[in-house]
């Protein structure tokens, strides 16, 4: 492979082609299958349904994914350091209660902007507690997270004894429901933001290629003096806050907070991440493959929908969905 | 002395291996290796890293094929197709790494994989008490009921040894057996050999040691480059005439011409001691331009050594010193600051990312050159790469994928990304390990280019051609402990392996 494409450039002007290859196949990297699973679906679903491509579908999916796509975002870093994290959808609901209890005017009543504030911390704070047992304590990811998943999930519960919080500002709840420019609500704005914000750190800062290198291996980021235990703690607390944000933004989509929400929510985030391209065993993966993968199942759940098929029905499709991504992609790389 | 076993053939029921060859791809690492073991003999087999000893063991225990040859066991063709069918006939081999499940019993791991039953149940009761009928055979009284993880390593060993014995073993093959015991063990380890061996059994012995091989062994067998260079009748042969035997090739290799080192001390170790006793006490200083050899046996501390004073492994006690300032020894990070960057032994699980691209792998560690401000542009990455790449005539570009480069040229990103900074203290841990020899004389090029730039060179290799050809001067380490540093006018083989095996 390497010998063709050297001869090709030596007979084409070496320098630009190659670049403008280089910087073409870096965009796509990874996602190129993934990218093209997801068109084959949308044209499917244009084919076999009349409602599939609207521009009022189209947005229907954006507003369903947020949730999934704003945790995703911190599940896709966890991932490319090589880690996992189980608790994030046990975080979502404790942060989401934790919001509830402090704003909520049949509790604490202190405002929103204290019960969000208090929300994002109590979430990073449970990343990094589960960033310290990997770090410190030396637990593999999977038994940290999982300990901290029952752990969340538990406190989730305490706060109200098991009961659901309802009832939120309209201006809370029209977060997720009034849309700007005609097409934008501020929840679908945000997780957009939050993609490109940190689709840019892991492509062009410092810090973000460090995380490559650590998921790659984290003996020779060490070697190179890459502080991997305290990069280590950020992923986690980072992975934690936007499992809380994404619990707030459930909450405004919801008018309400309950101690069960979120439930398996992990398993469709790590979907989502491992769809888009990236490698359980870390080192490989981007934000912009996450967003394909996490496209995916938002339009492949909204297209069964439209279908009519029965949601039992949807849960095989996913799985295989889930196995196909990843056989694929491990041909893919047998074949390289 | 004979060199044709053919002359030397009574017949017995011992071991004949006649003509064995065996290539990896192009690289033959066994060639026409015949020698015989008899009944109630031990033979020792001696040799540098890479002559071929665990090779030809190998095949022997079933773990290798040949490609040519045969060999005769008990007066019968013997070729075992697995490790399964070498302990079926009687042949077993201790491995330098024990092979033992540490979470199950002694007994149940001297009977693993044929577990005694008894009515369709696991028979413990049968099990524990022939397991400890044979560790009594070894003079051991260790419970068979003990989870192996709480035994010490001479103990696991023994275990490993009762094992071979209650699977009727006639032939022992062990790869270092000494290599993680101490005296008093070793002596117990002989005197069990000696007992068995009385019993009729013989032995394969390989090791470094040659003051043990004298005492243990009843014949010698000499191997270099794939090839027996040497059988001796008896085993109080002189350890020198041994010794150049084993690595008295002549060098063929090209090594750079040196440049003399200046008077600056760049890097001053004292009493640097591991919190595991993999090195105690180790004291010595480099000068700029200087290249010092690191040299010693498999397990004598050198890498651990050179780990800590890169940061990448803690100590126990005493100092190092860059250029006069101490070094606060908490990690690599604070080391490379100081100007120490290390080149490790374990090229693609400690020095490359094999997932990523010559460049990525180049910026990795030079953040804060490529992306001052914290921001890494691409075009940024590929200046910086095709500088590291053309200053070491890497045959790459930066975006191509480092797994695709040859050993040699990977080596050589590892140099090309801290050449940069630039560092004080160069450090590198087996530089030429798994390099076509061809592609070693590069290599070599470039440290001695480091040295003349005026940076203090640290090189261990257990390749000894390696450690006197590129040294001003040579460290030599055994079990832990600093035995001299050689001037490069007084080392040579045989006064380092001298020192390595004392």
């Amino acid at each position: 492979m390497a010998v063709s494409n050297g001869a090709s450039e030596l007979k084409a002007g070496p320098n630009t082609q190659a670049a403008a290859g280089a910087k073409l196949s870096a965009l796509f990297a990874g996602t190129m299958g993934p990218l093209i699973g997801l068109m084959l679906l949308c044209l499917a679903l244009s084919l076999t349904t009349d409602t599939f491509l609207t521009v009022r579908n189209i947005l229907n999916v954006l507003d369903q994914v947020t949730v999934l796509g704003i945790m995703a975002i911190g599940m896709t870093l966890v991932i490319l350091i090589g880690g996992i994290d189980l608790s994030v959808g046990s975080v979502l609901a404790l942060a989401a209660m934790v919001m509830g209890f402090v704003a909520h005017p049949d509790h604490l009543d202190l405002g929103m902007p204290a019960g969000i504030v208090t929300a994002l911390v109590v979430a990073g704070l449970c990343g990094l507690v589960s960033g310290l047992l990997v770090t410190v304590t030396k637990l593999p990811p999977f038994i940290a997270t999982l300990a901290m998943m029952s752990v969340a999930r538990g406190l989730a519960n305490m706060i109200t004894d098991g009961s659901q919080i309802i009832g939120f500002p309209d201006w809370f709840t029209s977060l997720s429901i009034i849309r700007h420019f005609g097409f934008l609500s501020v929840t679908v704005g945000l997780m957009i933001v939050l993609a490109i914000i940190f689709a840019t750190f892991l492509n062009y800062r410092a810090t973000g290629r460090s995380l490559y290198a650590i998921g790659g291996s984290a003996e020779v980021a060490r070697l190179s003096g890459i502080p991997v235990k305290s990069l280590t703690n950020w992923v986690y607390a980072i992975c934690g806050v936007l499992a809380g944000l994404a619990g707030i933004v459930l909450a405004a989509r919801l008018d309400s907070v309950q101690p069960s929400s979120g439930f398996g929510y992990e398993l469709d985030t790590i979907a989502a991440v491992v769809i888009g391209g990236a490698s359980l065993s870390g080192g490989v993966g981007s934000i912009g493959g996450t967003a394909i993968g996490v496209l995916i199942i938002g339009v492949l759940r909204n297209g069964l929908n439209l279908l009519g098929v029965s949601p039992f029905i949807q849960q095989v499709v996913i799985g295989v969905v889930i196995a196909l991504a990843v056989a694929t992609d491990t041909w893919r790389r047998r074949a390289q | 002395m004979s060199l044709d076993p053919s002359h030397t053939h009574t017949p017995h029921l011992g071991l004949f291996v006649s003509g064995l060859c065996k290539s990896y791809g192009p690289v033959q690492v066994l060639a026409d290796a015949s020698f015989e073991v008899r009944p109630g003999e031990v033979v020792a087999l001696l040799g540098e890293n890479g002559a071929g000893k665990s090779t030809v063991s190998n095949i022997i225990a079933g773990s290798t094929k040949s490609d040519a040859g045969s060999i005769t066991w008990r007066g019968k063709p013997y070729s075992p197709a697995s490790p399964a069918a070498a302990i079926d006939a009687g042949v077993g081999m201790i491995h330098q790494e024990l092979k033992l499940l540490p979470d199950l019993s002694v007994a149940e791991n001297v009977y693993v994989g044929r577990l005694l039953m008894r009515g369709g149940r696991i028979d413990r009761a049968a099990m524990n008490s022939r397991a400890s009928a044979q560790l009594k055979r070894l003079g051991l009284d260790v419970s068979p009921e003990r989870k192996v993880r709480t035994l010490r390593i001479a103990a696991q060993q023994q275990v490993e040894i009762a094992k071979a014995l209650t699977l009727n073993a006639e032939l022992l093959i062990f790869d270092e057996p000494t290599a993680a015991l101490g005296s008093e063990e070793t002596e117990l380890l002989f005197k069990q050999i000696r007992k068995l061996k009385a019993e009729g059994m013989s032995f394969i012995y390989i090791s470094h040691r040659l003051d043990e091989v004298a005492a243990i062994a009843d014949r010698v067998v000499v191997m270099r480059d794939g090839r027996i260079v040497a059988r001796h009748e008896r085993a109080d042969v002189p350890v020198r005439a041994i010794v150049e035997q084993m690595v008295g090739r002549s060098v063929e290799r090209m090594f750079p011409p040196l440049s003399e080192p200046g008077s600056e001390t760049l890097l001053e170790v004292e009493n640097l001691s591991s919190p595991e006793r993999s090195f105690q006490n180790v004291s010595f200083s480099v000068r700029t331009g200087e290249i010092l050899g690191i040299a010693g046996l498999i397990g004598a501390g050198r890498t651990e050594l050179v780990r800590a004073i890169a940061g990448a492994d803690p100590i126990s006690s005493g100092s190092v010193r860059v250029a006069g300032k101490p070094v606060h020894l908490n990690g690599p990070a604070a080391a490379i600051k100081a100007g120490v960057v290390l080149v490790p032994e374990d090229r693609k699980a400690q020095g490359v990312v094999l997932d990523q691209t010559i460049g990525e792998n180049l910026a990795i560690g030079n953040f804060d050159h490529v992306a001052p401000n914290g921001w890494v542009f691409p075009k940024a990455v590929q200046k910086f790469a095709e500088a590291g790449i053309g200053r070491l005539g890497v045959k790459g570009r930066p975006n191509q994928a480092i797994s695709k480069l040859s050993g040699g040229n990977q080596q050589k990103v590892i140099i090309a990304k801290w050449i940069s900074r630039p560092p004080k203290v160069f450090i590198l841990d087996e530089p030429t390990r798994g390099i076509d020899v061809g592609a070693r004389a590069a290599i070599y090029d470039v440290i001695a280019d480091l040295a003349r730039s005026g940076m203090a060179v640290v090189v261990v290799s257990s390749d000894l051609e390696e450690v006197l050809g590129l040294s001003h001067r040579v460290l030599v380490l055994s079990r832990g402990r600093q035995r001299g540093i050689l001037d490069r006018s007084e080392a040579s083989n045989v006064a380092v392996m001298e020192l390595a095996t004392s």
